[in-house]
């Protein structure tokens, strides 16, 4: 049953041959057992998700049922959920509980689907490998010893180990897509606007996006249909009309120009990645697509843009976590401002608190200019070349990240190391464009590797079709992690 | 040694909008704490600022009054600092390009007036407030007034005494009033003064240092702050020393000013674009559309009283002081001719007025209708019943006895212009009153106005005091 797909197990519920509560009971029983071994789980509530089970069932008795009514999803702790421990991965939130719910949690709810799950995550989405959260690192279902990618590496863990069909992440330099690189699913980030923001905790409000993580293209857009739509409550939420993400799965893929950014071939990716992504791209040539090489001259300054952007909307975004009015507070203080420091300096671990202090830095005065409006004027020029890419291509592709799995610990003590491996992923975000990763194949150790396409804005659709029928000529995104088989 | 004062103020007038600036929470004043502060205003993790397009329609608004320009595209910031009352850790404020850019205002000064340029008004969040008492040695917040829209007007450094700072704060207070986007309420901190002031020598063009004075929630301290701080600056200065740029605090216990941070202690704000907001776009057709809602000014009314009605330039901006006391006026003065309505306006600006203030009454809350004072005013200026006697028929009125006319004829207060029946009085005074006629015939024109007090003694005030002085005159110089 855990390894069907979101598509097949709907069927199966469709058809009456599984309940909700069989299958949400089925993935809790997997979680109790191996959430142990990869730590993907900060808060598991089995009464919550049954209940929530037997509600969907009750739904489909009642022929309301909808795609994902009855599907275990499994939710980032970033992702405001009521009556739900939501921790963002940080000491400072671990006695929050909601009392309400994101825009993306509601929307799941009214779908039907079932929350299976808050899962670990770096603190604050600040981080690539997981190491980051107060929950300690998940690990990577592939092989223990190394990480999940991150930041939503608990949900990418989770979806690869089978202890949950779906999931949701968020990403602002790459938190969707290298993790599902790094665990051999499926993830996308959607065109910024596209999913609110409601409800999801703030790292770097103009980069931020949720989105689904599964292990197929099919699935991805299942979900995609549910969490994409309009939200008076998020200002920079785009009012436009409903898509259904299916509608183009099943074209065919012949003609479709493929750019591929000699940037992206020549940044330094480990040599097996770039063989398992030019392998993916003949694929796509077979099926009749036709690359075109593309130029991304800015795409190097994408590390160092996003190193001040985002840390310094993060610096205040964070602020709100004072120890006044919920949250971690420091037990003992002598006054206001001791009440702040030893709060902030116990609730924040060591990665926020240097990126808070960055942004705190760039945003100073006397530096704003030489850095904000910097970054801000080179972000639009990333933009401008994307804009001109597409100007010769339907989608961009090439590696998700530079390395597949790097081993726990290996990078925690180098953060500009730990940060290079964003590098193919972070421009996107800084121009608001949709992007995915697929998995494409596997190094010689065995771990997976990620192919990342990126569409034009609002390509959600044409991204989907093509990697869907890139799946349904491979097999990469079936293969399991060994070990994941219980009694 | 002769010195200037320089003072620019920078006023925040909360905006009357049901809801706050960016939340669906409630804005109305004196609720229990905390009850007014949704998860937006509490900060809560994940939520998000949706500006309230009422609050920029009052801005707007303000703008057009003022004869500012418009930004069609503003911007929103973040105002970073820690205080318990402020939960985002920022203050959504707009900085670099505010909505309302420009502007002037003019206040009554000399003949023509003065007029006192604005810089520029902006919208941003107030915070919420910190409780100091009763809670054993901690401190409460409330949040209920966090998120609650302001427009902060900054002048520039315009004015030369506290005088005028308070003829401008007046004018202003007035004016967001008269359009409506502002219930100019002090006491509860609906109209709130900060004052920059600075010193220079009589003649110097360059400004001194400035403090500025924070806490000033009526225009009584105001005027006392701006005077005190003014003689505290010059005798620093004239003793030699210089002033250190700072924010000080009005007490109005001490009636004394003190330093609260001075500019090295001044916060690094670290101001940037709120990425959770769109840049604000205001179009053309809706600056047009809120144009045409908008009420005739009191600049234009005041201009209208005094070419139309007579009323002095003085009486007029008394008149134009609220929109109600203008409506009221105008009501009273409907198809009126100059002398009527030029009476209307003295009867407003001199006994209702006063009675208004005895009382502690706004116009709105008058005992007497705009109509009830104009059917007054006609009697008197048809001579029915003499200033005097309209004082005692205005009283009955407020005491509620009635209209003029029923008032006057209950009372038997018609005036008495039969000269006949006048003679024959003055002829009994001058009979019983023969040293003051001497003293009169001797020259001693006081022994007059005791005569004539005498006849209107006799016709307990109601002879037609005009008609007395004419009789008395000619009889005793007959």
């Amino acid at each position: 049953m855990h390894n069907a797909t979101i598509k097949s197990l709907s069927a199966e519920l469709a058809a009456g041959r599984l309940s909700s509560v069989e299958v949400t009971r089925h993935f809790l029983r997997r979680i109790n057992t191996l959430s142990k071994i990869y730590n993907c789980f900060i808060t598991v509530d089995e009464e919550k998700s049954l209940a929530a089970a037997g509600a969907a069932d009750a739904l489909r008795a009642a022929g309301r049922a909808q795609p994902l009514t009855g599907i275990p999803i499994a939710q980032k702790d970033i992702f405001c959920a009521k009556g739900w421990l939501t921790t963002c991965g940080s000491r400072m939130l671990s006695n929050f509980v909601s009392p309400y719910d994101a825009h993306v949690v509601e929307r799941l709810d009214a779908a039907g689907a079932v929350n299976i799950g808050k899962t670990n995550m770096d603190e604050f989405a600040m981080g690539s490998s997981n190491e980051t959260s107060y929950y300690g690192p998940v690990r990577n279902p592939w092989n223990i010893e190394t990480v999940p990618g991150g930041s939503s590496g608990g949900s990418a863990a989770a979806v690869a180990a089978r202890l949950a069909p779906g999931a949701i992440g968020t990403d602002t330099g790459g938190s969707i897509r290298q993790p599902a690189a790094l665990t051999g699913i499926s993830g996308l980030k959607p065109t910024y606007g596209v999913v609110s923001r409601y409800g999801m905790i703030a790292f770097a409000s103009s980069l931020d996006q949720g989105g689904p993580m599964a292990r197929s293209a099919e699935d991805l857009a299942l979900l995609l249909n549910v969490l994409a739509g309009f939200d008076a409550r998020d200002s920079t939420s785009l009012d436009r009309p409903a898509e259904d993400y299916t509608r183009d799965l099943a074209r065919p893929i012949a003609g479709l120009r493929i750019g591929l950014p000699k940037e992206f071939f020549a940044a330094g990716a480990a040599p097996e990645v770039e063989k398992a992504v030019g392998e993916a791209i003949g694929h796509l040539r077979k099926l009749g697509c036709e690359t075109v090489e593309v130029s991304l001259p800015n795409m190097a300054l994408s590390v160092p843009v996003y190193y001040v952007l985002a840390p310094a909307e993060a610096s205040s975004n964070l602020a709100r976590f004072d120890g006044v009015r919920y949250g971690y507070r420091a037990p003992e203080y002598g006054d206001l401002l001791e009440m702040y420091k030893k709060t902030r300096a116990e609730g924040f671990g060591a990665e926020v608190k240097r990126r808070i202090l960055i942004g705190t830095y760039v945003l100073s005065h006397g530096y704003y200019d030489a850095y904000y409006i910097r970054a801000q004027k080179l972000r639009r020029l990333i933009a401008q070349d994307f804009s001109e890419a597409f100007g010769k291509c339907d989608l961009i592709m090439g590696p998700t990240s530079p390395s597949s799995a790097f081993k726990l610990g290996e990078k925690a003590g180098d953060p500009v190391q730990m940060y290079l491996s964003d590098i193919y992923t972070i421009a996107v975000n800084l121009a608001g464009l949709p992007g995915m990763s697929i998995p494409c194949g596997f190094d010689s150790r065995g771990l997976p590797v990620g192919l990342q396409v990126i569409g034009n804005y609002f390509g959600e659709a044409r991204m989907l079709n093509a990697a869907h029928q890139y799946q349904l000529v491979t097999d990469w995104h079936d293969r399991a992690p060994p070990g994941i088989e219980i009694q | 040694m002769k010195w200037e004062i320089v003072i620019g103020l920078e006023v925040h007038a909360q905006l009357n909008t049901r809801s706050k600036i960016f939340s669906g929470a409630a804005t109305a004043f004196g609720a229990a704490p905390n009850t007014q502060a949704c998860g937006v205003d509490v900060a809560l993790p994940g939520v998000l600022p949706v500006l309230n397009r009422g609050a920029v329609e009052r801005a707007v608004r303000f703008g057009l009054a003022v004869g500012a320009t418009i930004n069609r595209h503003s911007i929103f910031a973040r105002k970073n600092y820690f205080y318990p009352d402020l939960p985002k850790g920022y203050q959504i404020s707009q900085y670099e390009i505010p909505v309302v850019q420009g502007g002037s205002i003019t206040i009554p000064a000399g003949e023509t007036g003065k007029t006192i340029r604005l810089t520029r008004a902006h919208l941003e969040e107030d915070a919420g407030k910190s409780l100091h008492e009763d809670f054993h040695g901690m401190s409460g917040i409330d949040l209920n007034r966090a998120g609650t829209p302001l427009l902060e007007i900054v002048s520039e450094p315009d004015m030369r005494s506290a005088q005028e700072a308070v003829a401008y704060a007046k004018a202003l207070h007035s004016l967001v009033r008269w359009i409506d986007i502002c219930d100019g309420n002090m006491q509860e901190g609906s109209f709130r003064c900060d004052a920059n002031v600075s010193v220079r020598l009589l003649g110097s063009d360059t400004l001194g240092t400035r403090c500025e004075i924070k806490n000033l929630n009526s225009f009584r301290f105001l005027e006392r702050a701006i005077e005190h701080e003014a003689r505290r600056q010059i005798e620093v200065l004239e003793n030699g020393g210089s002033i250190v740029q700072e924010t000080r605090l009005y007490d109005p216990d001490r009636d004394a000013t003190r330093s609260m941070r001075t500019k090295e202690d001044a916060h690094d704000y670290r101001y940037f674009p709120d990425p959770d907001l769109l840049p604000l776009e205001v179009s053309g057709a809706w600056i047009e559309e809120i144009r045409s809602s908008m009420p005739a000014l009191p600049q234009v009314k005041r201009e209208r009283f005094v070419t139309l009605c007579g009323v002095t330039p003085y009486d007029a901006a008394v008149l134009t002081s609220s929109r109600e006391l203008a409506d009221y006026f105008e009501e009273a003065a409907r198809g009126a001719d100059e002398r009527t309505a030029k009476q209307c306006a003295n009867w407003i600006t001199g006994n209702l007025n006063a009675r208004l203030n005895d009382e502690g009454l706004e116009i709105t809350q008058a005992r007497i209708a705009a109509g009830q004072l104009r059917g007054l005013v006609d009697r008197i200026v048809d001579g029915t019943i003499s200033g005097k006697i309209a004082k005692d028929v205005f009283d009955a009125m407020w005491a509620g006895e009635g209209d003029a006319d029923r008032i006057i004829s209950v009372r038997g207060l018609r005036q008495i212009s039969d000269s006949g029946e006048i003679g024959k009085i003055v002829d009994q005074v001058i009979a019983a009153n023969a040293q003051q006629v001497a003293d009169y015939r001797a020259g001693k024109d006081k022994a007059f106005n005791s005569l004539v007090g005498q006849v209107m003694k006799a016709t307990k005030g109601k002879a037609n005091p005009r008609q007395v002085n004419e009789i008395l005159r000619k009889k005793l110089s007959g």
